[in-house]
C-alpha cells in the first residue's frame, strides 16, 4: 500500500470521505473521484477527462503545490460556474506522491 | 405519424451502427437525436479529438468515426428526427410504441432502442439568480431563429466557439452586440477569434472583459444586465439590452427517459446483458453509454457489439417464429433498402494451361 496517497474528499452533500488514491495507475483526481462513487455517475466526468466539461471541477483546500494549470483548463474554467481562486479540474491532476494529505471540495454541479 | 420497425432515440455512434446492423436483418430504423446533427458526443464535445481504440482504426478523429458510420449505414436509409428530445413513450394496444417529441413529432415502432448516450445535451444556465424568470423573455440559451434579433441590442455571454460564432454572425443584423467573458483569452477556432478581434478594432462588437453578468434587470422582459468587471476594484455597471444569451456549451441530461418506468440505477438503465439489452420493458432495449449492468464499460465499442445483439432481439419481435440464420456480410454481401448492392468481389477461376 506504499503507493497510496491519503486524501481527503468533501462530496457535494458536504460528506467527508477519507480515502487511498493509487499513485501508480496513472489516475486523476476525477477518476478517483469516480473510482469510489464520491458523486453519482453521469454528473461528474461527462467529457471522459478532455478538460471539456467542467463537470469535474473541484476546490483545493490544503496547501499542497499542484502541477500548474495548462491553456485547456484554465479556458475551461473560465467559462465553468462557481469558479472560485482555488478552482481546479479533476482530470487535470495526476495523483502522484506528493498529494499526501490533499483535501478537495467537489463543486457544484451545473 | 412516423412509422419504423426500430425507434432508436440517439443518433451517436452506438445508434448508428445499429442501423447497420437492423439493416443486414432487413428492418429499418429512424433515430431521434436532441442535437441538430448525427454523432452525439463525438461531434457535440470531441469530433476533432481521436480516439485510438476502434477496433481495426489505429487512430481516428470521432468526427470521422461518425462520418464513417453514416457511410456505412447509408444504404439502409435511415429517417432523422434532429434538434428534438423524445418526451414521452406510451406503449398501444397493439404492442408498439409511441415516441413523441418536444415539438410534438410522434414515432411509432414495435422496438425502442435507447442509445441516448449520458442524456441529452442540455444549455449550462449560469447561476444567476433571476435569470428563469426571464427565458423566453429576453434570455435565450440557444439561438433558434436569428431574425429575432435583428435590429436589437444584443448581450452574449461566453468564451468559446458558439459565443465568437454568434457574435460574429450577429454583429451584422442587431442594432449593438456586446461580447462578456470572465477572461480576455477566448478559446475557439483561430479566425473566429480574430475575427472577433477585427469587429472589435472597427466598432461592430463592444467586447468587455474580464467581466461576467451578475443579475439581469426588466420587469416582463429583459431591460438590461448588471456586469461585474473582474478587477480589484470589481466595479459593477448596468448595460441596456433586448436580449442576453448566455452561451456556455451543453451538458448531458437523462430528462425525460429517467419518466419512463425504466429501472434506472446510476444515471443509467439497467438491461439483461446475458441475453439482449432488454430493459424492464419488453421491446425496450437500452444500448451504449446509457445502459448499466454488472461489468459495464462506457466504450464506443462496448455500444457497437450491444447494439448487434438488440437486433437479433428486435428480429425476434418482429418477425416472431420465423427462422433466421446468422449471415457474414463478405459472403452474403450488403442488400441497400435504396436498390444498391455491395459484394466480395468473384473469385477469378481460370485454367492454367
Amino acid at each position: 500500500m506504499d503507493q497510496d496517497v491519503n486524501i481527503t474528499i468533501l462530496d457535494r452533500n458536504g460528506v467527508s470521505h477519507n480515502i487511498d488514491a493509487p499513485t501508480d495507475m496513472a489516475m486523476n483526481l476525477m477518476e478517483v473521484i469516480r473510482s469510489y462513487e464520491l458523486a453519482p455517475e453521469g454528473t461528474i466526468g461527462t467529457c471522459g477527462g478532455m478538460a471539456m466539461c467542467a463537470s469535474c471541477q473541484c476546490y483545493i483546500l490544503s496547501n499542497h503545490n499542484l502541477p500548474s494549470k495548462q491553456d485547456e483548463e484554465e479556458a475551461m474554467l473560465s467559462e465553468a460556474f462557481y469558479v472560485k481562486e482555488n478552482s481546479r479540474l479533476g482530470c487535470q491532476i495526476q495523483i502522484n506522491p506528493e498529494m499526501e494529505g490533499l483535501k478537495i471540495e467537489i463543486a457544484p454541479e451545473s | 405519424m412516423i412509422t419504423t420497425d426500430i425507434l432508436i432515440i440517439g443518433a451517436g455512434p452506438t445508434g448508428l451502427f445499429a442501423v447497420f446492423e437492423a439493416g443486414l436483418l432487413k428492418l429499418k430504423c429512424h433515430l431521434i437525436d436532441a442535437l441538430p446533427q448525427i454523432g452525439g458526443q463525438c461531434s457535440e464535445i470531441y469530433p476533432k479529438k481521436p480516439i485510438y481504440d476502434i477496433p481495426g482504426f489505429p487512430e481516428i478523429l470521432a468526427g470521422e468515426l461518425t462520418d464513417n458510420l453514416m457511410e456505412q449505414c447509408r444504404q439502409f436509409q435511415p429517417g432523422f428526427t434532429l434538434g428534438e428530445r423524445a418526451e414521452t413513450m406510451e406503449k398501444q394496444a397493439d404492442g408498439t410504441f409511441i415516441v413523441t417529441t418536444n415539438k410534438g413529432t410522434k414515432h411509432q415502432a414495435p422496438v425502442v432502442a435507447i442509445a441516448g448516450g449520458l442524456g441529452s445535451f442540455e444549455p449550462r444556465k449560469p447561476p444567476i439568480s433571476n435569470i428563469s424568470n426571464f427565458e423566453d423573455h429576453g434570455v435565450e440559451y440557444i439561438i433558434k431563429d436569428p431574425e429575432i434579433y435583428r435590429d436589437k441590442n444584443i448581450v452574449i455571454a461566453g468564451g468559446g466557439d458558439s459565443a465568437l460564432d454568434w457574435s460574429i454572425f450577429l454583429s451584422k443584423i442587431a442594432s449593438k452586440v456586446t461580447l462578456i467573458h470572465r477572461r480576455n483569452e477566448f478559446r475557439g477556432a483561430l479566425d473566429s477569434v480574430e475575427k472577433v478581434q477585427e469587429l472589435k478594432n472597427k466598432g461592430l462588437v463592444n467586447l468587455v472583459t474580464p467581466a461576467e453578468v451578475t443579475s439581469i434587470l426588466g420587469h416582463n422582459h429583459v431591460t438590461g444586465v448588471t456586469v461585474k468587471k473582474s478587477s480589484d476594484s470589481d466595479e459593477e455597471f448596468n448595460l441596456m439590452c433586448d436580449h442576453f444569451i448566455p452561451l456556455f456549451g451543453l451538458s448531458p441530461k437523462l430528462g425525460p427517459i429517467a419518466n419512463w418506468g425504466l429501472n434506472i440505477e446510476k444515471n443509467a438503465i439497467k438491461v439483461n446483458n446475458s441475453l439482449d439489452y432488454q430493459t424492464n420493458i419488453p421491446g425496450v432495449f437500452a444500448i451504449g453509454d446509457v445502459n448499466t449492468y454488472p461489468g459495464k464499460l462506457k466504450l464506443i465499442l462496448c455500444g457497437f457489439h450491444e447494439a448487434t445483439l438488440m437486433c437479433q432481439a428486435a428480429y425476434r419481435i418482429i418477425n416472431p417464429g420465423k427462422k433466421y440464420v446468422l449471415k457474414y456480410t463478405t459472403v452474403s454481401g450488403i442488400n441497400g433498402f435504396d436498390g444498391t448492392r455491395k459484394e466480395a468481389p468473384k473469385a477469378v477461376v481460370k485454367k492454367i494451361e
